[in-house]
């Protein structure tokens, strides 16, 4: 039996013995687990992403006081169920500020990702798809981009255009498309040896109609396990320039600068203007960073929390 | 190799020019007259035209990227009118606390991340692993500066085991100051360098000469050890190379927190006053130094791994 007979084949299927029967039995009931357990992850994050907002929403009508009202009969009130976040040191209650804070620190941290996205899938998505110059042009930047200390650059463009958010919009965008583009470019590589778009490209579609319908789809999944490392990123980074002067500027609420009010009473004992606010940045953090990686887990991506 | 080296060095020449016109193009990007942005709406016309006149703002572009260029090879980063004092001697003071802190953080991470790594590696998808992934998720999304604090808080105001702030006197001054920083970073970081190398473990694990070695009989301390530690120990030193300039934004924060007399503290309050020259000159020696690791990373990664090398020649 030189070579192989269909026949052959079943009575080798029929050889397994029962140790392999129990190994293949232990990979399923592992690959179920690890399935399970992503699922979990991006639940856990969903709930985490969209509670957050929603209590902040809800903040005000279960009432803690206004924001960005001094009440001076309670400065410095230590947490209580009337002050869960204690009051900091104009009476402010803390956590009423947390919750008026949220709907900025989530604005900036999505918005910036929606945009630098646009940016990178559009850039990568050419040089991946043309090669040849355009890639060698556009790649070249982004390798620049990728190894910049990019806070310096992002402090950079506060500084050309004034404390606030302006600055902080652009230099979060003009530094965050070049993770985009490397993922989509990579993908791209793929993608355009596909059957499917030498099919779309035998049939004579427009290139711009081949990107859009055939090719963008695919490149989203691995962009949005990016997208939720870059939202993490973006608002450590509104939060850092905050607390540094450098981004909203006072009386307007935003977690970093509410840590940073806190810092000097620090030292003599009152911990929680410090403290408690940002406890609220990593829980929302983890929420983006679980969704993230529980999809790079469950289709196989090996670049989760890529900074 | 050679071949490898000319193309690596170029590279980096092309992205040090980038970093240069970035900068230099920063200046530019002004709303309205950069010298009244400086100066201010009560200056005099005559003192925004004296500006305009020492920053080269009346010249033509290219003439003025060209002095730019030339003088920042010379080390020459202008002249802040804002400290009275020449950019370059505002910076070189304050660099080797930025230097020494950043090379003090990535020591304390590496040694945080290479026992987490392994443990992750060998107790793959079981609930140690799971529960290493999650707490290096919760220190990723941790605000630096917000780690400091609680530092602080516990440290230096509760145990008062070190100085909340300063820079200290002397080398092992400066090292006592520096551990609650390095500390910080180090902890901030090291989440970045267990994931990574967690999965490069992984693949070691899982290679022909770790089979071998096991197979040959040796024990499994000496297998990890020698095999596996090395590996990952040259996987490490190219993550840290790969994010220099992730540590260095992180330092500039940090610097802040514990109110160190880096580059960090000259930038925020440079940016501040928007006292560009400054800002620009920070801006060209941090990016250089990134690019300079990078080049020295890359080179000495294919020094120790043929197959880098070698693919250059594709």
């Amino acid at each position: 039996m030189a070579i192989a007979s269909p026949s052959a084949q079943p009575s080798s299927f029929v050889g397994l013995t029962a140790q392999s029967t129990y190994r293949i039995d232990r990979l399923r009931k592992r690959a179920t687990a690890e399935h399970r357990f992503s699922t979990l992850a991006i639940w856990a994050g969903v709930f985490i992403v969209v509670i957050v907002p929603v209590v902040s929403l809800l903040g005000p009508v279960i009432g803690f006081g206004h924001p960005n009202q001094p009440n001076f009969n309670a400065i410095l009130e230590a947490p209580s169920l009337a002050h869960p976040f204690g009051t900091d040191s104009t009476g402010r209650d803390v956590l009423a500020r947390v919750f008026a804070a949220t709907p900025l620190d989530y604005e900036v941290g999505l918005l910036t990702t929606i945009m630098a996205a646009i940016i990178g899938i559009f850039l990568g998505g050419i040089a991946g798809y043309f090669g040849g110059w355009l890639d060698a042009v556009i790649m070249r930047v982004v390798d620049v981009l990728i190894a910049f200390p990019f806070m310096i650059f992002v402090m950079a463009f506060v500084a050309v255009f004034g404390p606030g958010l302006t600055g902080i919009y652009v230099g979060l965008t003009t530094f965050g498309w070049a993770f985009f583009a490397r993922v989509t470019r990579a993908e791209m590589l793929v993608i355009r040896e596909r059957q499917y778009v030498l099919a779309a490209q035998t049939a004579g579609l427009r290139t711009s109609r081949i990107l859009r319908v055939h090719a963008l789809p695919n490149v989203l999944r691995p962009n949005f396990v990016i997208a939720m490392a870059t939202v993490v990123w973006n608002i450590l980074t509104l939060a850092a320039l905050s607390y540094l002067g450098l981004g909203v500027q006072p009386p307007t609420a935003e977690w970093g600068s509410i840590v940073a009010s806190g810092q000097i009473i620090l030292i003599t004992g009152q911990w929680w203007v410090s403290t408690l606010p940002g406890l609220v940045i990593v829980i929302v953090g983890v929420g983006f960073s679980l969704i993230g990686d529980g999809i790079a887990d469950r289709f196989g991506y090996d670049f989760r929390l890529t900074v | 190799m050679g071949f490898y080296l000319i193309r690596r060095v170029l590279q980096s020449l092309i992205a040090l020019i980038g970093i240069t016109l970035v900068a230099f193009l920063l200046i530019q990007l002004v709303p309205g007259d950069p010298a009244r942005a400086i100066l201010g709406p009560r200056a005099s016309l005559s003192a925004v035209a004296a500006l305009r006149k020492t920053l080269g703002l009346d010249r033509s572009l290219p003439s003025q990227y060209w002095s730019f260029l030339t003088n920042a090879l010379q080390l020459n980063f202008g002249f802040s009118t804002l400290q009275q004092s020449p950019v370059a001697s505002l910076i070189w003071p304050r660099l080797g606390s930025t230097l020494l802190l950043t090379a003090y953080a990535t020591a304390v991470s590496v040694v945080l991340a290479i026992p987490l790594a392994m443990l992750s590696a060998l107790r793959r998808n079981r609930p140690l692993d799971h529960a290493i992934r999650l707490t290096t998720m919760v220190t990723f999304a941790m605000p630096a500066f917000w780690l400091g604090l609680l530092l602080i808080l516990l440290l230096s105001v509760k145990l008062t085991v070190f100085p909340p702030s300063g820079y200290g006197v002397g080398f092992i001054g400066h090292l006592d100051s520096l551990t609650l920083p390095a500390l910080t970073l180090g902890l901030g970081l090291a989440p970045l360098i267990v994931r990574t190398l967690r999965g490069s473990i992984v693949e070691t694990l899982g290679s022909e000469f770790v089979e071998a070695a096991r197979a040959r009989g040796f024990s499994e301390a000496r297998v990890l050890g020698r095999y596996v530690l090395r590996n990952s120990l040259v996987a490490s030193v190219t993550v840290v190379g790969v994010n220099v300039g992730y540590i260095l934004s992180i330092v500039v924060v940090i610097e802040n927190v514990f109110a160190l007399p880096g580059l960090g503290s000259l930038l925020v309050t440079s940016v501040q006053n928007r006292d560009f020259p400054v800002v620009q000159g920070i801006a060209l020696v941090l990016g250089a130094i990134v690019i300079v690791v990078n080049l020295v990373t890359d080179l000495g990664y294919s020094l120790l791994d043929p197959r880098i090398r070698l693919s250059g020649h594709r």
